[in-house]
């Protein structure tokens, strides 16, 4: 086996006892790692009883997963799992994060975590050698003073090394709040999915890991060498900008010239504020430039600071998608308040994506009187900092509104269209339990095709959408490798470049048509898991859909009027279940399952179809 | 003549490439641990380098008490592998605890420069960054001041750029 150990770690929290899952070569052929590996063991461990695993009890499995690209291929991701408090399906969230590579040095391709702990803890693991610790000292911190003190714990508790790589939660997830992020680096979150919340269920503060060996022998180690540098160069030749402005360009770029940028809850897509952009974030913010991860040559980072009534605010870029969750989307235009939102929902823990999606969907109801300033405590008003700093601390402590709107923007819809009696979910922009990422559908320009979200098998997520060709970049196919991999989106090229390294490594020799097929399998797998769902939400065929809002037209900017057809969805639906090998209701048919070598699934699609 | 490897720490992007093609140059593999020269970010963002600065007084090979480090031409520290029996006392003699043993890993690890071309500084300024630079070997002993302690460098980099006590 090449490019692997074969084998995952898995802890028992009620017990600390840890012991190795074997993994056979055939289960890394057929998922790769990471996001696909994860669907698998989940599939094969649950089957019939999926629909009844509650992903907020200790039982759901958290999952920190590498795959044969960690490490040997520039960049790093880690690939975080289980079953989604938000989808009820698997969501393969990744973050940067060397826990990746001392996983890989610490000889397993991955830490599975089962049960729960009593009272708070962290996990040390060292050389595969797990130590379970009291994390009481740390509880209920996030940001800088975690990061600061739990560097200090380490190295009184376990004689840990300076600078040994952890990933962590803040006090969303302690909270259990469905938008926490499982966090790194002070600014790196697996946001989608909201696998904060699950490790805050089993108690679990921080996972850190350090390995003392190399990472698992390669085929061709001597082309390895020179396919490193080259692709280096070349993704350093393309990616200049990046390096410069990072994702921040599209603060202008998506908002201004694409009209792809959420504005007041998705009511616009358009904005003209100059200085909000890169070039405002850089004159007023950026403290640092360039910033990576580990084997990065694009560096899309800048460390950002800014100062307000004696407090200090550290994070990223922010990046685009955080400049526009807590950034237009709540009618901030102002680069420092951005950088200050933004670094909250850092130091709570939260998923900027969800939670500034939550928050626009609250303030878009108050701003209609569905919700009053009784029942809030305080006015609701877009693009007042402090309001929204309030607001954001009351969802991570899941105070007053707070607890309702922690259950994230698709729950708190349905429980909040109850208790009014009338229908809020056409304010609600997301699909099948994940908001939409920051990328509108409706101009045609950022994410050209209607169907992005609507057939994602991770519904709203921006970095897995689907598209035609189904075997092909523009398609979630590529999504689902990318995540298993597991490598960052922004280190590689093409599909070719990436086929050729992943042989090189494993020296499968694998075709770019059955490089694709592992795509396939790891969709219609997670497919088949979301179409099971459960318990507190499923999901039909009628949820293949784009938030309401996608069909209103356009209000302002240059694409004034325009928006995607609902017959125009139906037919490109029908014509990628068609070529996918999905039946009329999106169910995969039992041939398709066959044919991926997905048969021992066969059984579940009764339930399906009940 | 000696030659010495620049470190910047505001240049450094905490890429670690360094460590990469470092591991990747000596061991044939990617292996963070065996890496000559070492990337501490223990505050996000704000990265230590950390490797050999080779001291003018050379306490290492000085307290081998099997002669199996000695001094090339660069000025770099050269290991005996058949020598050394990787007892630490040159780790201890270090003032920056620099020397490495490794389980399974015949040999102290100490950077050689790569016999006067450094890869950690090629890949450096290849991706352009320019953390790391050849200069010649500064002379006044210099070169010690670079021996920080990772932790209190980090504290003192957060403190600069926050522009206060912390």
């Amino acid at each position: 086996m090449k490019g692997f150990w074969g084998r995952l770690l898995e802890v028992d929290l009620a017990t600390g006892a840890a012991h190795v899952l074997e993994i056979p070569e055939k289960a890394y052929r057929m998922f790769l790692g990471g996001r696909g590996l994860a669907t698998y063991l989940l599939a094969k461990k649950y089957g019939e009883k999926w629909r009844l695993l509650d992903p907020l009890s200790p039982e759901n499995p958290l999952m920190l997963l590498t795959g044969p690209l960690t490490g040997y291929y520039p960049g790093v991701k880690l690939s975080v799992t289980g079953k989604s408090p938000q989808s009820n399906s698997v969501v393969g969230s990744v973050v940067s994060s060397e826990v990746a590579v001392e996983l890989k040095a610490s000889g397993f391709d991955g830490l599975v975590l089962k049960g729960g702990c009593e009272k708070p803890c962290y996990i040390y693991v060292e050389n595969g050698r797990v130590h379970l610790r009291d994390a009481s000292d740390i509880w209920g911190l996030g940001g800088l003073k975690l990061i600061k003190k739990f560097h200090s714990l380490l190295k009184e508790d376990v004689n840990g090394e300076p600078g040994t790589p952890f990933v962590y939660i803040g006090p969303a997830g302690e909270n259990r709040v469905r938008t926490a992020a499982v966090m790194s680096k002070l600014a790196h979150a697996a946001g989608y999915g909201g696998y904060g919340a699950v490790m805050g269920v089993k108690k679990v503060k921080a996972i850190a890991v350090k390995g003392y060996g190399s990472l698992p022998s390669i085929y061709d180690p001597e082309s390895l060498s020179s396919l490193f540098r080259s692709t280096l160069r070349n993704v350093r030749e393309r990616m200049k900008r990046f390096r410069q402005w990072g994702t921040t360009e599209g603060t202008w770029y998506t908002g201004y010239y694409l009209s792809s940028m959420p504005v007041r809850n998705w009511q616009e897509e358009w904005h003209d504020v100059k200085n909000f952009s890169h070039v405002g974030f850089e004159l007023e913010t950026w403290v640092k430039n360039p910033w990576a991860d580990w084997g990065c040559p694009v560096a899309c980072m800048k460390l950002s600071l800014v100062k307000r009534e004696g407090e200090v605010y550290v994070t990223d870029n922010p990046d685009y998608e955080m400049a526009a969750y807590l950034g237009s989307n709540l009618g901030v235009f102002n680069p420092k308040e951005t950088v200050l939102l933004s670094s909250l929902a850092d130091e709570l823990g939260l998923c900027g994506i969800q939670t500034g999606n939550v928050m626009g969907f609250a303030i878009e109801l108050y701003e209609k009187g569905v919700l009053t300033r009784d029942e809030v405590g305080y006015e609701l008003k877009w693009g007042d900092v402090e309001c929204l700093a309030r607001l954001m601390r009351d969802i991570a402590y899941r105070r007053g509104i707070g607890e309702v709107l922690a259950e994230g923007t698709y729950r708190a819809a349905r429980i909040l269209s109850e208790q009014k009696g009338v229908d809020l979910t056409r304010y609600a922009v997301q699909v099948k339990g994940i908001a939409v990422g920051a990328h509108g559908v409706r101009s045609r320009r950022d994410y050209p095709q209607p169907i992005s979200y609507a057939l994602s098998a991770q519904g709203g997520d921006h970095t897995s959408v689907a598209g035609f060709p189904v075997d092909s970049t523009e398609s979630e196919t590529w999504y689902a490798i990318l995540d298993s991999g597991v490598v960052c989106m922004f280190t590689v090229l093409d599909d070719k470049g990436l086929l050729e390294y992943l042989n090189i490594i494993t020296g499968w020799g694998l075709n770019l048509n059955e490089f694709y097929s592992i795509g396939r399998r790891i969709i219609t797998l997670q497919r088949l898991l979301l179409s099971l769902g459960g318990p507190d939400a499923e999901w039909g065929v009628k949820d293949d859909d784009n938030p309401p809002r996608f069909y209103e037209p356009l209000p302002t900017g240059p694409y004034r009027g325009s928006s995607i057809g609902r017959d125009e969805v139906e037919e490109l639906k029908k014509k990628y279940y068609a070529e996918i090998g999905w039946d009329e209701r999106g169910i995969p048919t039992e041939e398709t399952l066959r044919a991926l070598g997905l048969g021992e699934f066969a059984p579940l699609l009764n339930q399906v179809r009940e | 003549m000696p030659i010495w490897i620049l470190r910047d720490f505001s240049k450094c992007s905490s890429c670690k490439l360094c460590e990469i093609v470092c591991s990747l140059k000596h061991e044939n593999m990617v292996w963070p641990e065996a890496a000559r020269i070492r990337i501490y970010e223990i505050i996000p963002g704000l990265p230590v380098i950390s490797l050999c600065v080779q001291c003018d007084d050379y306490p290492c090979v000085s307290s081998c008490p099997f002669q199996a480090l000695s001094v090339g031409e660069h000025g770099e520290v050269l290991v005996d592998k058949e020598k050394c029996t990787m007892c630490g006392a040159c780790v201890t003699a270090c003032p920056g605890n620099i020397p490495r043993i490794l389980p399974g890993k015949q040999g102290v690890i100490i950077c050689n420069l790569c016999n006067g071309e450094p890869e950690c500084v090629k890949v450096c300024s290849e991706m352009g960054y320019h953390a790391l630079q050849l200069v010649s070997k500064p002379e006044g002993g210099v070169v010690k001041n670079y021996l920080v302690k990772p932790e209190e460098a980090s504290t003192k980099l957060l403190v600069k750029m926050m522009g206060e006590a912390e």
